[in-house]
C-alpha cells in the first residue's frame, strides 16, 4: 500500500484533497467512450415519463405503459387535501360555535317598527333556496365520498358503506349540473349588486359591525355579502368546470386532467364549504331578522336601518340624512375595471 | 405462502396478443373489456420492445388506498382482488392505477362507470370457489383448480411469466445469466441491447 510522506499535518491535508480531486475526476476517463449506454435503462426511463407506444387494444391511453401522476394524486388526495380540508372544515365549525357562546348573535338595535320593506322578490328567493339545497346535497354527498371510509366505516359495514356512497355519488353526479346552472343563473341576477363600492372597505375595517356597536353603512348588499358573492362565482366556477370534466368520461379526457380536475374539485369544494358555514352562521343564528328575508322577502325598516341604511337611501324610503366624516358619501356603483377618474 | 406475481420478459415477447385473447375467452369478459394487453414501444423500428400488461399486483396497491368503499384485499398468495358488490363505478382506483389496469364498463348515461374489472390473476373472486356468482361477476378461479393465470401458461415463448414471486425471479435470473453472449456460438455472436450490455460486455 502506497504511503505518502508528510512534513507537516496541513501538507498532508493537502494530500488527502489532492486525492479526493483525482478520485472525483475518474469519471472524465471514461467519458470518450459516451456511445456505450445502455440502451435498456433509457427505455425504462422513457416509461417511467410516460412514453406511450402501440397497442393492439382500441381505448383511451392504452398505449401508455406506466403514468406516473396517479401516485401524486393518491399522494395530495390521501394526504394534505383531505388533512387541511378537514381542518379547515372542523376550525371554522368550532370557531363559530365559540364566537356564538363567547358573542352571541348580533341582535337588532332599536325594536321592530312593524314596517316591512321588500328585500327579496319571489325569483331570487327560489333560486337562493333551490342553489341552498343543491349546495348542501352536494356537499354531503361529496364530503362522504372522500372521507366516508375514514368516518363511517367504523361505524358501519362495508356493504352499508358501500350503498350509502352508491346513492352519494348517483345524486352528486345528477345534481351537479344542476347547480352549474343555478349558480350561472345566480351570478347573472347578483352580479350588479354585487359590485364594489369605496364605501365597502369601511365594512371590512370594522368586521361588519360585529366587533363594536357601530354598524357600517351598506347598500343592497353589504361588503360581507359581496364576499360570499365573489367566492361563490371564482371557485362555484372552479368547481364546475372540474366537476363537468369528472361528470362525463365520455368527453375523453386523459388521467393527467381527471387528476388534476379531482384535486381542484376538492380545494374549490372546501373553501366553497368554509366559506357557506360562515353565510349560513350570519344569515340564520347570527344575525336577528336576516333569514326572515330570504324567507318571506321583507325586512323590518329598523333592521334595515341597521344593516343597509345606504340601500334604503337608494331606493327612496329614507332621505339621505346629514352624513358623519367617515361616512363616505353614496357612490354610484363602480365597475371593477373602470378606472377611478 | 408464496406471492404471486406476473413477469414479462420483453427479450421474449413477440406481440402476438394471445395473452389478451386468452384472457378475454377463459373469463368470458364483457365486450369492451380488455384485462391485458401488449404495448409495443418503438414499433417498427430496431429494438422494439413489446410487454404484456395487466394489474400487477401490488404490495401496496394505489387502487385499495384511494378506493372510497375499501372494496379491495389481498388474498393469502398475495393477489389484489376486489369486491364487485362493493364497487360504485367512481373510477378512483383507474386515476390511480400506474399500469391501467381497472377497466369500466359504461353503464348508464353520458359514460357513467359501471362496476370495475380487473385482471384477478385468475383467481376469481370473494364469491365461493367455482360458483357460478363468481364466474359471472370475476371469471375462471384457476388458482382454486391449482393452475396458473392463463395468460401465462400458453405464452408461446414464455415471455409473459406468473407464479410465486421467488420461482419467477429464479427463473428470470437463469436467463438472464444465460443471455450473456458466449463464444460457443450458439447464441448469437452480437447482441444489440440487453443485460450483456448492461454488464460491461463491451466486446460487442
Amino acid at each position: 500500500m502506497p504511503t505518502g510522506k508528510c512534513d507537516t499535518p496541513i501538507r498532508s491535508n493537502r494530500w488527502i484533497l489532492l486525492c479526493w480531486s483525482l478520485l472525483l475526476l475518474t469519471p472524465l476517463l471514461w467519458a470518450g467512450d459516451a456511445d456505450w449506454t445502455n440502451p435498456r435503462s433509457d427505455w425504462w426511463r422513457e416509461i417511467r415519463e410516460g412514453v406511450s407506444g402501440y397497442s393492439a387494444v382500441v381505448g383511451q391511453e392504452t398505449g401508455e405503459l406506466i403514468q406516473a401522476s396517479g401516485e401524486f394524486w393518491r399522494q395530495l388526495r390521501n394526504g394534505p387535501v383531505s388533512w387541511f380540508g378537514g381542518l379547515a372544515l372542523g376550525g371554522v365549525l368550532a370557531a363559530l360555535s365559540v364566537f356564538y357562546l363567547v358573542k352571541g348573535p348580533i341582535r337588532l338595535a332599536k325594536p321592530r317598527t312593524g314596517v316591512m320593506v321588500p328585500r327579496w322578490n319571489t325569483m331570487e328567493r327560489c333560486l337562493h333556496w333551490v342553489t341552498a339545497l343543491l349546495f348542501i346535497t352536494l356537499a354531503l354527498t361529496g364530503l362522504s365520498i372522500l372521507y366516508g371510509r375514514t368516518l363511517l366505516l367504523p361505524l358501519l359495514d362495508h356493504e352499508a358503506l358501500s350503498s350509502v356512497l352508491h346513492w352519494s355519488k348517483l345524486v352528486h353526479n345528477f345534481s351537479g349540473p344542476v347547480f352549474v346552472i343555478c349558480l350561472l343563473a345566480m351570478t347573472l341576477i347578483w352580479f350588479k349588486d354585487n359590485l364594489w363600492r369605496r364605501v365597502d372597505w369601511q365594512w371590512f375595517k370594522s368586521f361588519g359591525g360585529m366587533f363594536g356597536d357601530d354598524h357600517p353603512p351598506a347598500g343592497r348588499m353589504n361588503a360581507g355579502e359581496k364576499a360570499w358573492f365573489w367566492l361563490l362565482v371564482v371557485f362555484g366556477l372552479l368547481v364546475s368546470v372540474t366537476g363537468m370534466a369528472l361528470d362525463f368520461p365520455v368527453f375523453g379526457l386523459g388521467r393527467e386532467w381527471m387528476q388534476l380536475s379531482h384535486l381542484f374539485h376538492l380545494v374549490g369544494a372546501i373553501v366553497l364549504m368554509v366559506g357557506a358555514l360562515g353565510h349560513i352562521y350570519i344569515g340564520s343564528i347570527g344575525t336577528e331578522g336576516a333569514l326572515e328575508g330570504m324567507v318571506r322577502g321583507k325586512v323590518d325598516l329598523n333592521w334595515a336601518r341597521q344593516h343597509h341604511k345606504l340601500w334604503l337611501e337608494e331606493i327612496g324610503i329614507e332621505k339621505p340624512g346629514p352624513r358623519e366624516k367617515e361616512t363616505s358619501p353614496i357612490e354610484r356603483p363602480r365597475s371593477f375595471f373602470r378606472p377611478t377618474t | 405462502m408464496g406471492r404471486m406475481k406476473f413477469l414479462c420478459d420483453d427479450e421474449r415477447c413477440i406481440e402476438c396478443n394471445a395473452c389478451v385473447t386468452a384472457c378475454k375467452n377463459e373469463n368470458e369478459v364483457p365486450w369492451g373489456i380488455n384485462r391485458r394487453r401488449v404495448v409495443t414501444l418503438n414499433d417498427g423500428q430496431p429494438g422494439e420492445k413489446s410487454i404484456s400488461v395487466a394489474c400487477m399486483h401490488c404490495s401496496d396497491p394505489p387502487c385499495a388506498a384511494v378506493c372510497p368503499v375499501d372494496c379491495f384485499y389481498i388474498t393469502e398468495d398475495g393477489v389484489v382482488l376486489h369486491d364487485k358488490d362493493l364497487c360504485i363505478g367512481c373510477g378512483y382506483c383507474f386515476y390511480a392505477c400506474p399500469f391501467g389496469a381497472p377497466q369500466f364498463p359504461q353503464e348508464g348515461a353520458f359514460g357513467a362507470r359501471g362496476k370495475m374489472d380487473k385482471c384477478t390473476f385468475c383467481a376469481g373472486g370473494p364469491e365461493e370457489d367455482h360458483s357460478e356468482a363468481e364466474f359471472q361477476k370475476y371469471g375462471r378461479n384457476r388458482l382454486a383448480e391449482g393452475k396458473l393465470p392463463l395468460c401465462a401458461e400458453m405464452c408461446s415463448t414464455k415471455a409473459l411469466l406468473a407464479g410465486d414471486g421467488d420461482i419467477v425471479a429464479d427463473i428470470f435470473r437463469e436467463r438472464v445469466v444465460r443471455r450473456v453472449e458466449r463464444e460457443d456460438g450458439r447464441t448469437p455472436p452480437k447482441i444489440p441491447w440487453g443485460w450483456g450490455q448492461a454488464y460491461g460486455d463491451k466486446k460487442s
